[in-house]
């Protein structure tokens, strides 16, 4: 009898779960806000479902209520991604550490 | 086109890219190659998609201007925003997410067929529970966001809002939640559908109005990782590893975060959902409230102090930022240091509104972020520090978190700043914090208090050193 391949899912979801729990608390306290934008940012990768359903229509209706909805999630993911990775970016450029040749 | 078996290993690799995005911030240093990882696993994950709808038709050119679009806004919003207002804007994006998802499960739920999850009427009912789990958590994710950016925001009182019966309400829609689901499962409704994102878009509602303005850190963390769950929900509808593993990673990532703030409290985490907190403590306080004295003084005595100290600890808190004065406190910072003086910041977990946020602050200010450290690592300095210049702190400084067992911060972790030689305490007026407790701090002997705005306060010291 074959395995359903949700099963399969179920089983990289809860092994993330692990990992995820793992990399987080190796965080250092310090980057906590980063790591906020950054998770906003990496689980806007929700845009891959807004996408296939923006394209699903055919090439004669192209807008119909289902990829009208899709277009409308692509552009609430990507305020997200551009968002959420420059921000981060803007914040991460700004740890520094102490400078040697300063005193 | 590309097959579906490559496409799901593409997807893989740049979930693999998004644990290594995250395993970058284990240190600053490797944290800005972690950030590049993250971009590198999402441009993948998108070209992927198109590759693998292979449908350059018309609908491609309006998915690039719609993606253009919410991009540009997403840039513009990302080099505009101030650190200060890194709050608001975290959970505005969350918002966001939650709304991104609830759509993408309407329009799998209109047009099952571009998913291959069966036809309308007629979903795969695994995929169905799947999607209305999304469309749910998703829709909770957007209006409990929307509250805690408007309360942060200051559009929306900070202060809890409760009212009778509220708890029942909460549970009966809950459970309505889950009656609807079970119901749309069976009956493949679209009416049920639409009634079950009403609901849930109410119960994110509801759930976070009751919750006040100095637990948003427990908030916001939590609606991270509702948004991490949402996602990983419509992951699964889509048969997408990417997403999936995302969706796991911050879940768990806003998890841990809500747990480490109301360790920070040591509240427990139903405590804080059930909200309320300083609305009932505020009787009790106010009896004990009466006059004692305190000692001010102004920028000239505490340049004095300072200037014949040799070591100095800043405890900031959510005033600084309330003040915009991490500038104004780096200048005097580097005065100080100018004179031999060592200096160095301690930041409690629930500083601020949300993790992190004072170490944010304090990095745009030019502040060496090997000079901040953590409770853990600090706390025993105090006593032989010499100054304890606290800007914009109040409840985690407060010494009653380890004397009085009836106070309701009984057990909170706090910083010893009472340990020092001398406390200087910059605040606008004598009034109790957010807890609605007065501060011990304020009456001991080695305190001067020093009543100014906070950013005032500091060039004004600056000037006299």
């Amino acid at each position: 009898m074959e395995i359903d391949p949700f099963i399969f899912r179920l089983s990289i979801f809860i092994l993330s779960i692990f990992i995820g729990y793992y990399v987080v608390w190796s965080v250092t306290p310090s980057l906590h806000t980063p790591l906020m934008s950054v998770t906003n940012a990496i689980s806007s990768v929700i845009i891959v479902g807004a996408i296939i359903a923006g394209l699903a229509g055919d090439t004669n209706t192209v807008f119909n209520t289902s990829s009208l909805f899709g277009f409308l999630a692509i552009s609430l993911a990507a305020i997200n991604i551009f968002g959420g990775f420059l921000v981060t970016q803007r914040m991460l450029a700004m740890y520094k550490k102490k400078k040697k040749d300063k005193k | 086109m590309i097959s579906a078996n490559l496409s799901a290993i593409f997807y893989l690799i740049s979930g693999v890219l998004f644990i290594l995005a995250l395993r970058g911030l284990s240190s600053p240093e490797t944290s800005r190659q972690g950030n590049f990882f993250g971009i590198l696993g999402m441009i993948i994950a998108i070209s992927v998609t198109f590759l693998s709808i292979g449908n350059f038709s018309s609908g491609f050119i309006y998915v690039l201007i719609f993606l253009l679009f919410g991009g540009s806004i997403g840039a513009f919003i990302a080099y505009r925003i101030p650190m200060t207002a890194m709050p608001e804007l975290v959970a505005g994006f969350h918002s966001l997410v939650g709304l991104a998802a609830v759509f993408v499960a309407i329009s799998a739920f209109l047009n099952p067929e571009a998913f291959n999850l069966g036809s309308k009427g007629n979903i795969k009912l695994g995929s169905l529970i799947e999607m209305s789990i999304g469309a749910a958590v998703g829709a909770i994710t957007f209006s409990g966001s929307i509250i805690a950016f408007l309360k942060l925001q200051g559009i929306m009182s900070g202060s809890p809002i409760t009212f009778k019966g509220q708890h029942p309400l909460n549970a009966l829609i809950l459970i309505s939640i889950i009656v609807l689901i079970y119901l749309l499962c069976s009956i493949q409704s679209s009416n049920l559908f639409w009634i079950l994102l009403a609901i849930s878009f109410l119960i994110g509602f509801l759930l976070i109005i009751p919750i006040g303005g100095a637990d948003m850190p427990v908030v916001i963390s939590m609606l991270n990782s509702y948004s991490g769950w949402a996602a990983a929900g419509i992951g699964f509808t889509l048969e997408n590893t990417a997403l999936i593993i995302t969706g796991a990673l911050v879940g768990s990532s806003g998890a841990i975060l809500s747990y480490i703030m109301c360790k920070g409290m040591n509240r427990s985490f139903f405590n804080v959902i059930l909200g309320g907190f300083g609305a009932t403590d505020q009787n009790s306080s106010s009896k004990s409230q009466e006059q004692r004295p305190v000692k001010s003084g102004n920028a000239d005595d505490a340049a004095f102090l300072m200037k014949n100290a040799s070591s100095v600890i800043i405890v900031p808190g959510y005033g600084m930022a309330v003040a915009q004065a991490q500038h104004a406190l780096r200048e005097m910072v580097d005065t100080l240091k100018k004179n031999d003086i060592k200096v160095s910041y301690a930041i409690h977990p629930v500083a601020g509104r949300m993790p992190g946020h004072m170490n944010v602050l304090l990095a745009e200010a030019n502040v060496p972020y090997d000079e901040v450290f953590e409770l853990e690592e600090i706390n025993n300095d105090f006593a032989n520090a010499d100054v304890a210049f606290v800007i914009g702190a109040n409840d985690v400084t407060n010494p009653v978190a380890k004397t009085d067992p009836q106070s309701p911060i009984y057990g909170m972790p706090v910083l010893d700043v009472e340990k020092c030689k001398s406390v200087l305490f910059v605040k606008r007026s004598l009034s109790p914090g957010y807890a609605g407790i007065d501060n011990d701090l304020f009456y001991k002997e080695n305190t001067l208090m020093l009543f100014a705005d906070a950013k005032k306060m500091t060039e004004d010291i600056t000037k006299n050193l």
